[in-house]
């Protein structure tokens, strides 16, 4: 059993809600209690059955204003795979919580409604889960049953969605006819499809490849925290705790420290205080080195014939998430996994329009939800991968100093 | 399948340890909020898979509402003298007393609002920058929708307009002074996850969690069990049953469930069967409102 990360994207009017509440619905994770506050809701507004969406609507600021106002997480199970669905609101306002959602998922739903088509939304999402890498896609064509179950609908969605996948270079496209509502396409292959011969949804995410995903050949490790017991049996003890990022650490990997450049050998590793001989992606792991070097926070221990860029000054796609416009020569604080510098946004090359992916000329200030090509220096080196080539070392935050909040996500190009 | 395939319960176990990891590398007075409950006790497991052989990098701090479980406290004192790691203890009790707060009333006067005031005390008292929980998104609404780094003004209160984004693995732990975090490291956990990782790793849990025969009194349909911080009404009729915790509370607000289950695999097939969720089988003060939850964390609850 693995996990998979997902995000939904797509509006309310899109079902995306309902497509949820169907997800967790039939893989019956969604118990009584739950059901019967739904219920009393569903009866209350009047829709006379149950509301599936109403099971994703968590805070009351946004029952009353029938809105989703930032990401929320939900979870359900089957025998084969744990899921966590990012489930991001979709209006154009909202790029900053999609950004977010996807920065995690390793696959997109991106819902159309059968009766409009491939619409502006539709291409927004699609080009934020490209620049965010995602490595797999599904359009999730909903309402079929509006448009009763169609094949011509449903071929001329398909037709029109490759034009935006080819654009956009998207190597892992599936399509689905569904109807959240009806379950149609969901868990089952519905009858209703006689047309359609491929598997349903949930069978789809079930079984859709992603141990490929993990990045197992470069090795990067962030130092997030060093142990040091302050007893005397073991004085000479001092291990670099963190998370593997990519790639596989063996005892004996000759290494190098970056940004230092300071160079030495992995002399032992642990795993949850037990001794190993070595380490993959994804564990958190205790490394020891042979030679009493200087190691902090935030820097990376990696080998010595494959390291990633160390530089002070690099070009950036930014998603501004402040409230307050990002004005360039502003300083901020960088932080990429466990490492935080001080930085300055030097000067924004052009602005992306998100729902066609021109161009634009470079804004003076960038405003909350635009996405900017931009170039950022550093007060002292970093040390990261391309976002392209390695999303968890090429990732970064930026963090306004005097408010505290992160107010950019940065892909570094 | 390859061989550097980490499963669903080492990918959940290795993100937390990150998580907690990452609390103590930007936090200068962190501490764990232990409850005495699975999730916190699954918390201290994790923590010493994250930093052992050194010591924590936090204390536990325990809020004792006075109404707690005798064997919920008999085993947080076990297991805090078993790894030898400092745990500081403040009573609802005494800030009742000390700030004339009024206690609810009723057959089943809770503390659970009480112990707020206690916690925002202690953070005080003791300065503390960053609280590691052991709260699940999977168990409430409201908490679905929170950060697993989750900011909190010096009054101790949750914006959920104002969340910062929170992308890739990369947690802001940046506040001002008096502010504080609250670090969520098994966010992403289910009730499930937690019952199996128990299972897995082999870890001890209070004897509650286990069927056992107790005297309870049937009220709304929950089964709650009568001690000396319930009111009896004439009329009441105590039953005997054989019951376990899905989860561990205050006496006065978490319910048991009827069951046979004395081993964890038991226990594991009765959750996958059951048709109720955690919080609404066992815990009174969620039934309220609609929006209890997300009415308490605002104002500073965990």
């Amino acid at each position: 059993m693995d996990i998979l990360r997902f995000i939904t994207a797509g509006s309310v009017d899109d079902g995306k809600s309902t497509l949820i509440g169907r997800l967790l619905y039939d893989s019956k994770s969604i118990l009584i209690d739950q059901l019967e506050a739904i219920e009393k809701q569903s009866k209350n507004k009047d829709l006379g059955e149950i509301d599936l969406a109403l099971l994703t609507d968590g805070l009351r600021a946004e029952r009353e204003q029938g809105i989703t106002i930032d990401v929320a997480y939900k979870y359900f199970s089957t025998p084969k795979r744990k899921f966590i669905i990012a489930d991001a609101p979709g209006h154009i306002q909202y790029t900053r919580n999609m950004v977010t959602g996807a920065s995690n998922s390793e696959l997109a739903i991106i819902l159309v409604d059968a009766r409009n088509g491939v619409v502006e939304q539709t291409r927004r999402h699609s080009i934020i889960a490209s620049l965010l890498n995602i490595p797999h896609i599904v359009v999730a064509i909903n309402k079929m049953d509006l448009v009763g179950y169609s094949e011509e609908v449903y071929n001329q969605i398909v037709g029109d969605y490759q034009e935006v996948a080819k654009s956009l270079n998207l190597k892992d496209v599936k399509y689905i006819p569904i109807s959240a509502l009806n379950g149609d396409n969901i868990v089952e292959v519905s009858p209703n499809f006689p047309w359609y011969e491929g598997e349903s949804l949930l069978h789809y995410l079930e079984n859709i490849e992603v141990e490929n995903d993990v990045n197992l050949t470069d090795p990067r490790f962030s130092v997030q925290y060093v142990i040091r017991p302050q007893v005397a049996e073991l004085h000479d003890y001092r291990g670099y705790a963190g998370k593997v990022i990519s790639g596989v650490y063996r005892k004996g990997d000759k290494v190098v420290i970056q940004p230092s450049g300071i160079e030495s050998t992995i002399s032992s590793i642990e795993i949850g205080g037990k001794e190993t001989d070595e380490a993959f992606a994804l564990q958190s792991v205790v490394l020891h080195l042979e030679d009493d070097v200087d190691v902090s926070r935030g820097d990376l221990i990696v080998r010595r014939d494959n390291q990633p860029n160390t530089e002070q000054e690099f070009e950036v796609l930014l998603c501004w998430m402040g409230n307050k416009p990002l004005v360039p020569g502003n300083k901020y604080l960088f932080q990429i996994n466990s490492r935080v510098v001080r930085a300055v946004v030097r000067e924004i090359a052009y602005k992306l329009d998100v729902n066609t992916l021109q161009q634009e000329p470079a804004p003076e200030r960038a405003e909350l939800n635009d996405i900017i090509r931009a170039t950022i220096k550093t007060a002292s080196p970093v040390a990261f991968d391309s976002y392209n080539r390695l999303r968890d070392n090429g990732g970064a935050i930026l963090i306004d100093e005097t408010s505290c909040v992160t107010v950019g996500a940065c892909m570094i190009q | 399948m390859s061989k550097y395939h980490l499963d669903y319960l080492g990918q959940l176990e290795s993100e937390a340890i990150h998580i907690m990891r990452e609390v103590a590398g930007q936090f200068e007075r962190p501490a764990l909020l232990f409850s005495g409950g699975k999730d916190s006790i699954t918390l201290v497991h994790l923590a010493l898979k994250a930093f052992r052989p050194g010591k924590f990098p936090f204390p536990l701090v325990h809020i004792d509402t006075g109404h707690n479980f005798p064997e919920a406290l008999d085993f947080r004192d076990e297991l805090v003298e078993q790894i030898g790691e400092k745990l500081i203890v403040r009573k609802v009790e005494d800030t009742i007393r000390e700030k004339s707060l009024t206690e609810q009333k009723g057959k089943f006067a809770s503390r659970n609002a009480l112990q707020t005031y206690t916690l925002l005390d202690l953070i005080e008292e003791f300065k503390f920058d960053a609280l590691i929980g052991g709260a699940r998104r999977d168990e409430e609404k409201a908490r679905a929708k929170e950060r697993i780094f989750s900011v909190r003004d010096e009054f101790g209160q949750w914006n959920p307009k104002l969340q910062r984004p929170e992308l890739w693995n990369t947690y802001n732990g940046k506040i001002h002074k008096g502010e504080n975090v609250r670090a969520f490291p098994i966010s992403n956990w289910t009730e499930l996850d937690v019952w199996n990782y128990i299972r897995r790793e082999q870890i001890e849990l209070p004897s509650i969690y286990f069927a056992h025969e107790r005297e309870v009194l049937q009220h709304e349909g929950q089964l709650v069990a009568i001690s000396d911080f319930i009111k009896l009404d004439p009329g009441d009729v105590v039953l005997k049953k054989k019951v376990r915790y899905r989860t561990v509370g205050d006496m006065t607000c978490t319910a048991a469930v009827e069951s046979d289950a004395t081993a964890i695999d038991d226990i594991i097939n009765e959750i996958i069967a059951t048709k109720t969720s955690e919080r609404g089988e066992t815990r009174i003060d969620d039934r309220v409102s609609e929006a209890a939850m997300e009415d308490r964390k605002k104002s500073g609850y965990f």
